[in-house]
Parts: structure tokens; C-alpha cells; sequence
């Protein structure tokens, strides 16, 4: 299971290399979003300086949609390649861990780079840097699990594409409102209480991920 | 008449009538409360209500696991995940209509994110893309499989959903009837009241499953009969001979 994962991603990841789809076209588009909310707040200094992380963590949903959106994509394309990696052998709970821990790279280096973004954008000083980058950690594999479980269920739906978010984010709120909790804490210089939002968002990715290793094989059955 | 038409009427008829004596007795018969006066009335429809919609979350996510689990494996199932999930929906609503009611005289404001009110609106939120989801899939097989692996993964998600918002915010009204210590801090009249609304809102439920759940398997029975119907013809057309009539399955087992 762990070596056919390894391999899942490592595909996933080489897709990404040569496309850039995700670093040319959905990071942006998270950058777009925070300009964005900027504009929707004034650009008031105070409160988006009260409110980055908040705002930081719904960039980073969105972006996670349309990275979902694109791991399912690049199986359904060329006719049926999830059912290549089916007939190949490989075990439904690897194709999960491996697309998962994909799109959780690449959500990771973009977190990187908006990071950088809010902190120059919304002029935030970042600080408590261990809780920001376990909440990314953790906040993320969350993400990324729920997302590859959603992401297969919603697939070869006609209404895929709007589909996915009615069901995703929902879900994913807990996410949402925890790391941004944890990220608004340690922005702010209290670090402190920060800790038990990641134990909570710890919790959201194995519940996540454990449910995903064992749901998978039902939901690819049909292809 | 059949039994089952027989006892299906009988359990609507029942519901409805539970329901009429539910409201005359608390718009009409019983005291107004010491404190909240006439607002308590809202309380003999609003648990109930809410009660309703869990127990129909619930019924969704056993039929589901029932589905999944390859021995108990069968479309009835998944019928009925469908139809107590669509009833479970429409009772979320009134929940937060009937909430929101109570809560602008009480609170001053139709919405406060209360942590039960914000559980409750995801969860109508998560079922409203569990029934889309329903609708969204391809034949009965791949649908009951898709969405019964959905609805159990939306119920892992109500306690973590409903733990997080509690831990973000708290100012709702305790339970009063199933407070710790389960002595029900409530009396007479207004007790019996409740319960009459308990029942027949429940009661309404199962009327109101069961009616839906009928409902999909004449579509999924309308579904499988139209194919055959059309393969018959494009083999007549073609000078082959028909293939025997199937008789669907799930159309029998009714």
C-alpha cells in the first residue's frame, strides 16, 4: 500500500512539474482571492491586519477545490486513466494516500507563498512561526484527504465542478475555523492557546485520512 | 388494500391528527410560561422537529453502513438512506426556521452563531450535498455505493463539526427536558404536550419516509423498465430476437 502511495503521488506530482497547473493557474488565482478581500474590506489596516488569518484560510479552501478538481481531472482525462491505475493492480487505499499526500504538497508550497503574500499585502508580522507551520501541516492533510475522498465521489459526475464545493467545504469547516483560530492566535503574539486548535486539527486529519484508506476501495468499484 | 397500504394510511392519518391535537393543545390549552409567557409554545414543535431530523440522519447512516456491509448488500437500503435523508432535510430546515422564531423575541436577533445553531445550519448545508449527490449519480449501483460512502463520512463530520463550533462559541438555551440529571424540569399539561409532539412528528417522519422511499423505487423500477424496453426495440429494428422481458428485481421485491 505505502509503495503503490509513493508511486500515486510521485506520478501526481510529475503531472504537476510539466502542466504548472496548480503554480500557474490556481495560485494566482489565491492570490487573487486575497486582493480581493482587500478591496471587499476597504483595505482598513486594522481589520485586515484582525482578520488575515481568517482570510488566509478561506484563500487556501478555495485553492483546495480547484486542486481537487485538478487531481480528479487528470484521471478522467485520456479516457479512463483512474481505471488504468485500477487495472494496473494498485491498491485503492495507495491511490488514495498517494493522490492525497500530492495535493498536500502542493498545497503546502502554496501556503508558503501566501504566506509571504499576506504578510506583505496585510501587512501582518509573522510571528509564532512552529504554530503556523504545524496548523499548515496538519490544517492541510485534513484538507487534502477530505478533498481526495470528496474529489472521487463527486468524479465522472456530470456536475462535477459544482458539485464538489456543495459537498467539500461543508465538511471541511471544522478545518477552516480551527486553523484559522490557531493562525489568528499566534499572529496576534498568544501562540499559547493556539496549541489546542492543532490537537483538533490532528484529529480531523486522521478521522480523514482513516476513513479515506478504508472508503476508497467502495467508492472506485465502479470506476 | 393491501396491510401494508392499510397500515401506511393509519400511521399518516395518525400523524396528522397527533399533529392538529399537538397545536390545539399548545396555542389553546396549555398555560403560558412564567418566564418566557407565550413563547414557550414554540417549545411543544421546535425539540420535536429537531428530533426528527437527527433521527432521520441516523436512519440514513445505518441504512447506509447496512448497504456497505457486502452481506446485508441490497438497493432497499439505499432507497431508504435517500428517502429518510430527504425527510431529514426538510426537518433541518423547520428546525432552524422554528429556532429562528424563538430565537428574535428571546435574543433580539433571527440568527446568532450559537454554537447548536451552527451545527445545525452545516448539517442542513451537508445533506443538501448528500441529496444533490443523489441526484448528480448514474444508475441505482453506482449511486447507493457513492452516496452511502458519503453519508457515512457526513456522519463522522456532525461531532467534529458540532465540537469545534461548541469550542468556538456557547450561549445556547441548556437541554431542559434531557438535562444530566434526566429529571425533566417540566410538568403536566405541558409535558404531555411535548410528547404528543414528539410522537407525531415522528410519526410524521415514518409516513413521510415511507412515501418517498416508495416514490424511488417506482423510479428505479421506471428506470430499468425503460431500458428494456429500448434494447428491445433497437433489436427489433435490427431483426434480432428479443430477449426474454426481465422482470426488475426490485419491482418483485415491492
Amino acid at each position: 500500500m505505502w509503495r503503490d502511495a509513493l508511486l500515486v503521488a510521485a506520478k501526481d506530482l510529475r503531472i504537476e512539474m510539466r502542466s504548472r497547473v496548480v503554480a500557474n493557474q490556481v495560485l494566482p488565482f489565491a492570490g487573487l482571492t486575497l486582493v480581493l478581500f482587500a478591496f471587499a474590506l476597504d483595505a482598513d489596516p486594522t481589520v485586515l491586519h484582525a482578520t488575515g488569518g481568517g482570510l488566509f484560510w478561506v484563500a487556501v479552501l478555495f485553492a483546495t477545490v480547484l486542486a481537487v478538481q485538478r487531481s480528479v481531472g487528470v484521471e478522467s482525462s485520456n479516457g479512463e486513466a483512474g481505471e488504468g491505475l485500477r487495472m494496473a493492480g494498485i491498491d485503492p487505499a495507495g491511490i488514495f494516500l498517494g493522490k492525497s499526500a500530492a495535493i498536500g504538497a502542493q498545497l503546502i508550497a502554496l501556503e508558503a507563498v501566501l504566506t509571504i503574500a499576506v504578510a506583505i499585502l496585510y501587512h501582518l508580522r509573522i510571528q509564532g512561526v512552529a504554530i503556523l507551520a504545524a496548523a499548515a501541516i496538519l490544517g492541510t492533510a485534513g484538507l487534502a484527504a477530505a478533498g481526495t475522498i470528496y474529489g472521487a465521489l463527486s468524479a465522472s459526475s456530470r456536475v462535477r465542478e459544482t458539485l464538489l464545493p456543495l459537498l467539500f467545504l461543508p465538511v471541511v469547516a471544522p478545518v477552516l475555523l480551527s486553523a484559522a483560530r490557531a493562525w489568528q492566535l499566534a499572529l496576534a503574539g498568544h501562540p499559547g492557546p493556539g496549541a489546542a486548535w492543532l490537537r483538533f486539527l490532528g484529529m480531523f486529519a486522521v478521522v480523514y485520512m482513516v476513513t479515506g484508506t478504508l472508503a476508497y476501495e467502495s467508492i472506485m468499484e465502479d470506476g | 388494500m393491501t396491510t401494508q397500504k392499510v397500515a401506511l394510511r393509519s400511521v399518516g392519518i395518525a400523524s396528522v391528527v397527533g399533529t392538529g391535537l399537538t397545536v390545539w393543545l399548545g396555542l389553546w390549552v396549555t398555560p403560558p410560561d412564567r418566564f418566557m409567557g407565550n413563547l414557550v409554545r414554540l417549545v411543544y414543535i421546535h425539540p420535536g422537529v429537531a428530533w426528527v431530523a437527527f433521527l432521520a440522519f441516523g436512519v440514513t447512516a445505518v441504512a447506509s453502513a447496512l448497504y456497505l456491509w457486502k452481506r446485508t448488500r441490497d438497493l432497499r437500503w439505499d432507497r431508504l438512506a435517500g428517502a429518510s435523508a430527504e425527510v431529514g432535510v426538510v426537518f433541518t430546515g423547520l428546525t432552524l426556521v422554528s429556532g429562528s422564531l424563538w430565537g428574535r423575541p428571546t435574543w433580539g436577533v433571527w440568527w446568532t452563531w450559537d454554537p447548536l445553531l451552527t451545527t445545525t445550519s452545516l448539517l442542513f448545508l451537508l445533506y443538501l450535498g448528500y441529496l444533490t449527490l443523489r441526484k448528480a449519480s448514474a444508475g441505482p449501483d453506482v449511486r447507493a455505493r457513492r452516496c452511502s460512502v458519503a453519508a457515512l463520512v457526513a456522519v463522522v463530520d456532525v461531532p467534529i463539526v458540532h465540537f469545534s463550533v461548541l469550542w468556538w462559541r456557547s450561549l445556547h438555551q441548556p437541554p431542559t427536558v434531557l438535562n444530566p440529571t434526566l429529571t425533566p424540569e417540566i410538568h403536566g399539561q405541558m409535558a404531555w404536550t411535548l410528547l404528543l409532539g414528539f410522537v407525531s412528528l415522528s410519526l410524521a417522519y415514518a409516513w413521510m419516509t415511507a412515501m418517498r422511499y416508495r416514490n424511488a423505487a417506482l423510479e428505479d423500477a421506471h428506470e430499468t423498465q425503460w431500458l428494456a424496453e429500448a434494447l428491445a426495440e433497437r433489436r427489433a429494428e435490427g431483426g434480432v430476437s428479443p430477449l426474454p422481458t426481465p422482470v426488475p428485481a426490485e419491482a418483485s421485491s415491492r
